[in-house]
């Protein structure tokens, strides 16, 4: 290369080039980053202050313009039509077609991102990149399959059942969809506060099973029915452990209502994971088998059983089933965080920050581990999840759901702060469950291991450690 | 009680229980029939829903058409495929017998009741409000001996299919 120095193309260049101190000056300010981070860590802490001073004020509270609760708006919008003379029915067409387009803007937009969020995620667990050409990080990729997907040819078995074919991927999206019906967002903002809540959740998620089993025997396929008949086998198994784990969060709040229940937990600052930890366990282990995913996922095994049930769809119908996993994943996430952990509210926090965007952070995080459940366990047999649900679930939740009926009969019943007796369940359950776990699994046969034991892979393959010890050191 | 809405949705979901309860008896099919049953139950469902008994909706969804579909899916699936024509037999005639008599019963109900005391502030929308906590109460409290029977039975049924399953075990392989 030349010596010369590198001739700037302009006067004003040549000017900045020349005067250093120019170079950090932006119309006479010095520019440095230290400068600028300070200007938007200040600017950021005036705009909270003033976030703060409102919100203490109280002149916020229950205005339409108050975000922290979308349900402000739409019930101001529904007050404003009531004073214009309107029917009365079209208030409440426009506030219930609002929410649908809410619930349904969560689900469309997750429908749109969500598969590359799953694929980056559980790439990253399993050291890879996972998809990033498409679009800036590969965001796109979601927008091309659907393309791919819907350019495909549709091949539909000549065996197959015309009338019971068509109907599988829009009847497997309806539960997936009026799933979110009850789930409190805010105070005020859910879409269907139905004082049967629990039971609605209950029964919605029992309507999958129908899908599912009409797609696997419409097909007219024995892969299909196989994988159709295990996911029917297996739903109705892992229903009996969700309503148990759901009855014993009904009777210690002592409502089927889902924001009573979010209350509940806010008014005692105690997430019903902490009270109810085999229920919580439950809960999540029994949605991962209602709704497919990995560890559970034998209905449409691909090691075994090609692709379960939709084995015979193709083009945009296989991937509407696999959209619908998605979607499931995350509404199993708004559920346990609703009844598990606290729903929209954060010990206080909610009053600050919005709560949907609480609950979106609480989904985002359950959905983390289900990805991470699915980077890391392997898929358990049939005859291992069924005796899984019958044997340890099942018998484990009837003793906690007897347990926790003591404990909120005597909730309800002793006048003393909460602040005693609910620590005191708490650590009463947990222990309880950690001794009858271990001794339920001794009487199984499964007994728990004493013996440390140093992992084969570990020790023959990898590892400094390995080496060490191979060479004798 | 009279708003539009309400009658709209109770002609649309009649309509729908109705029309999928014929299709039940026409479909050839059995599990095209046993799809039409479950948009059926669903249809009762939605009926359930505009009397504001949300209790009763979300049971007949949970047990009907959630349950017992799948249930009535293994029964076809076990019985051999030579029967799963739902074709005509001889159960028509005790059914049609049957179908007569209940709706002959229902229609005498329909008529002998005197709907006039059931209207206006009989049916203010107060009155519906809180159904599961009444039924709770009343299952609990009134009807305990009935509650308790039934959970017996159920209980009693779940040890009989466990013993019929069963693998026997004769007397001389237990010594071997």
């Amino acid at each position: 290369m030349s010596e010369q120095p590198m001739r700037p193309a302009t006067p004003m260049l040549r000017q900045i080039a020349e005067h250093r101190s120019l170079r950090q000056r932006f119309m006479g300010v010095s520019v440095e980053w230290k400068g600028l981070a300070f200007l938007l860590l200040a600017g950021f802490t005036l705009a909270n202050l003033a976030i703060a001073f409102v919100v203490v004020d109280g002149r916020l509270d229950g205005r339409w313009y108050d975000i922290r609760d979308l349900g402000n708006a739409t019930a101001h919008l529904r007050t404003w039509m009531g004073e214009q003379g309107f029917h009365p029915a079209v208030p409440y067409v426009t506030t219930a077609l609002l929410g649908a387009l809410g619930i349904l803007s969560v689900v469309g937009g997750w429908l749109l991102i969500g598969s590359w969020v799953e694929r980056r995620v559980l790439a990253k667990f399993q050291i890879r990149q996972g998809p990033n050409r498409t679009g800036p990080f590969g965001l796109l990729q979601p927008i091309a399959d659907a393309v791919k997907l819907m350019q495909k040819e549709v091949v539909i078995p000549r065996v197959a059942d015309r009338f019971l074919y068509y109907a599988p991927p829009v009847i497997i999206f309806i539960p997936a969809v009026l799933g979110w019906g009850p789930v409190p967002w805010a105070g005020r903002m859910s879409f269907l506060d139905l004082n049967v809540g629990v039971l609605y959740t209950i029964a919605i998620s029992s309507l999958g099973v129908l899908g599912v089993f009409l797609a696997g025997w419409s097909s007219n396929n024995h892969y299909s029915l196989l994988g159709a008949m295990r996911t029917v086998a297996m739903m109705v198994s892992y229903e009996i452990p969700i309503s148990l784990a759901l009855l014993a969060v009904v009777l210690l709040t002592g409502s089927m209502q889902l924001s009573t229940i979010v209350a509940w937990q806010a008014n005692y600052n105690a997430w019903l994971i902490l009270l109810l930890p085999f229920g919580a366990f439950t809960f999540l282990f029994a949605s991962t088998a209602e709704i497919n995913r990995t560890p559970n996922d034998i209905g449409e095994a691909e090691s075994e059983i090609v692709a379960g049930f939709y084995t015979e769809y193709s083009g945009m119908k296989a991937g509407l089933f696999m959209g619908v996993e998605l979607g499931n994943a995350i509404l199993v996430g708004a559920m346990m965080s609703t009844f598990f952990l606290g729903g929209y509210t954060m010990f206080g926090l909610e009053t600050w920050i919005p709560g949907y965007l609480i609950l979106a952070a609480k989904i985002g995080a359950v959905y983390f581990l289900f990805v991470w459940l699915r980077g890391t366990l392997p898929r358990f047999r049939l005859d291992q999840l069924m005796g899984y649900a019958w044997k340890f679930l099942i018998p484990l939740s009837a003793a906690q759901v007897l347990l926790v009926a003591v404990e909120a009969s005597i909730f309800v019943r002793w006048e003393v702060p909460a602040i005693f007796p609910l620590p005191a369940f708490a650590l009463l359950n947990a222990a309880l469950t950690v001794e009858m776990v271990r001794r339920w699994a001794r009487a199984l046969g499964y007994a728990p291991e004493v013996q440390q034991q140093q992992p084969v892979m570990a020790t023959a393959m990898g590892g400094l450690k390995a080496a060490q010890k191979l060479r004798g050191g | 009680m009279e708003s539009p809405g309400i009658i709209l949705a109770f002609f649309a979901l009649s309509g729908v229980t109705v029309a999928s309860a014929l299709l039940v008896f026409v479909a050839r099919n059995l599990l095209h029939a046993l799809a039409f049953l479950v948009i059926s139950f669903l249809g009762m469902a939605g009926l359930f829903l505009t009397l504001s008994a949300d209790f009763i909706a979300v049971a007949q969804v949970l047990i009907y058409a959630g349950s017992i579909s799948v249930l009535m899916v293994f029964a076809v699936m076990l019985t051999p495929l030579a029967s799963r024509d739902n074709g005509s037999t001889l159960y028509v005639i005790p059914a049609m017998l049957a179908a007569g008599g209940l709706a002959s019963l229902i229609g005498f109900v329909a008529i002998d009741t005197e709907w006039d005391e059931r209207k206006g502030e009989a049916l203010g929308v107060s009155d519906f409000t809180t159904t599961v906590a009444g039924i709770g109460d009343l299952l609990l409290g009134r009807y305990i001996l009935a509650f308790e029977v039934a959970s017996v039975l159920l209980l009693f049924a779940l040890l009989g299919a466990i013993v019929l399953v069963q693998e026997r075990r004769r007397a001389g392989e237990e010594a071997s």
